[in-house]
């Protein structure tokens, strides 16, 4: 690929900035007399609408598609170091072989960085179940109760609030959810470790 | 730079008409994701160079007219933010002290405990390895009202102080995780050697571990600097008013109730509080990639 490097310095930098930068950013585009609803109507569509902001059941999403903003590069990362270390005399016979792109993804490519696959998800899902700052800074938890996570319930009930033994409590939850994504991780880690020294 | 490390072309099987158009389609997704990208950050950066006026009259996405440096010397010295008005400069600067020593210090023990948990092991070794790594994952929350009870037991509340404390101890999962990995690859045998030879536990760390460590430092170091001067639950938690880090001033500045967004001023305001880490990737990217890799794989 030409300008690799340029390519990747564009897609990655997101995950240098904090998500209160970026939250920041985006609760700007997303505001209707700011951000994208004033550049469309500037142009003349008028009747554009982009409500989100303040829609109960959309609000989510656009913490979601923020999130994929800031972390998508992670992914990309760590992909790009497992695709570089296919073996590329294994694509290469497959290819003399007669073997179709697709073919060799899912019998050469996809299995290869399989672990990669599940380390990104594993690791992904735990900065999901802890997103904090991001929700503050888009939308502070708000339309409502529409978008409060549970580490913005936590800090609500600790410091706005006072309820120090509920906070702590939620808390624990937020630890539990996180164990039912990184016990079953390890274990699958250790065991496959132990696979690996029993067959030399 | 980066030389084509995937050696084959994927469209080595089709005809040349197919491939041009699959080339140009590939390029067309890219482009489009780029932009997608480096739409917030160009933004901020036009306005922090618009006037207000015309950011209020067309929307903050627009091409400037005008050009104005104002809004940087405003946000650096005189923005006023919770009543003070001395502009984000005092917060950025809490972040550089906070930041410097709390990253020099969780990196210098953790190359320690790193060389402890890989070359000194001892009863029990791999399990308190285990246990620091958990600190990695651990969720900030849990870990608010211990905290909020030593800084009050040692009277470093609201302060820098405290919050340099915290990210040191918590940090510390992170470079011991980091540095011991490394070093489990450094040969035993090299240890060894060196302990026949009558070496100590620190000569030894001298003279063979610390000249091998440059790269895992370098790596660690970025991380760890990336990493605090982007936190903000422990900036929000435990410092106020002209104590706070950066990033908890751009919040509060974010919701400060004007009845003029002064988006020109808080673009600008941002970017001081989002340049340090981005200068750092900018210079030291091929660092910082590896750093994500080997917190991941490992």
């Amino acid at each position: 690929m030409r300008g690799e490097a340029i390519w990747r310095t564009i897609y990655l930098y997101p995950l240098a900035v904090s998500f209160v930068v970026t939250g920041t950013v985006w609760s700007w585009l997303y505001n209707p007399t700011s951000g994208f609803e004033a550049l469309f109507h500037g142009l003349g569509w008028t009747s554009f609408k982009f409500g989100w902001t303040s829609d109960r059941n959309l609000a989510i999403y656009l913490i979601v598609i923020t999130g994929i903003w800031q972390s998508s590069g992670f992914a990309m990362a760590l992909f790009l170091a497992g695709l570089r270390s296919v073996e590329q005399d294994l694509i290469k016979a497959a290819q003399i072989d007669g073997a179709s792109m697709f073919r060799i993804y899912r019998r050469i490519i996809i299995p290869t960085i399989r672990p990669i696959f599940i380390a990104v998800m594993v690791v992904l899902l735990q900065f999901a179940i802890k997103t904090f700052d991001l929700v503050l800074a888009l939308t502070n938890g708000g339309p409502g109760i529409s978008t409060t996570v549970p580490a913005i319930y936590v800090y609500d009930l600790m410091f706005q609030r006072g309820q120090i033994a509920e906070g702590a409590a939620a808390a624990v939850m937020i630890l539990l959810a996180l164990a039912v994504v990184l016990v079953p991780y390890s274990l699958w880690t250790v065991w496959r470790r132990n696979r690996g020294v029993a067959h030399g | 730079m980066a030389s084509v490390a995937i050696g084959y072309d994927p469209f080595a099987t089709s005809g040349t008409w197919r491939r041009s158009r699959a080339k140009v389609g590939i390029y067309a997704v890219l482009t489009l994701f780029a932009a997608w990208y480096l739409l917030p950050l160009v933004v901020v950066i036009l306005n922090s160079f618009r006037p207000l006026p015309e950011i209020a009259a067309n929307g903050l996405i627009g091409f400037p007219h005008g050009f104005q440096l104002n809004a940087w010397v405003r946000a650096w010295s005189q923005y006023c933010i919770g009543g003070t008005c001395a502009g984000v400069s005092p917060n950025f600067f809490n972040s550089l002290m906070l930041t410097i020593p709390a990253t020099v210090i969780s990196t210098a023990i953790g190359c320690i405990n790193g060389y402890v948990l890989s070359k000194w092991r001892f009863r029990g070794s791999e399990f308190l390895f285990g246990a620091m790594t958990l600190g990695v994952f651990m969720p900030g929350q849990m870990v608010l009202l211990p905290w909020a009870f030593i800084l009050g037991h040692i009277g470093v509340s609201n302060s820098i102080a405290g919050l340099t404390l915290i990210h040191c101890v918590q940090g510390l999962s992170f470079t011991t995780l980091f540095c011991r990995n490394y070093y489990v690859s450094v040969p035993d045998d090299l240890i060894k050697a060196a302990r026949i030879d009558g070496a100590g536990f620190w000569r030894i760390f001298r003279k063979i571990i610390l000249p091998l460590s440059p790269p895992i430092l370098i790596v660690t170091i970025i991380w760890q600097f990336t990493g605090i001067w982007n936190d903000f639950l422990y900036a929000i938690v435990f410092s106020s008013g002209r104590n706070q880090p950066i990033t908890a001033a751009i919040i509060a500045l974010g919701t400060a109730g004007q009845n003029v967004r002064e988006f020109d001023v808080t673009s600008a305001a941002v970017l001081i509080g989002a340049l340090p880490p981005l200068l750092i990737y900018f210079f030291g990217g091929r660092y910082f990639v590896r750093g994500l890799t080997q917190g991941a794989i490992k």
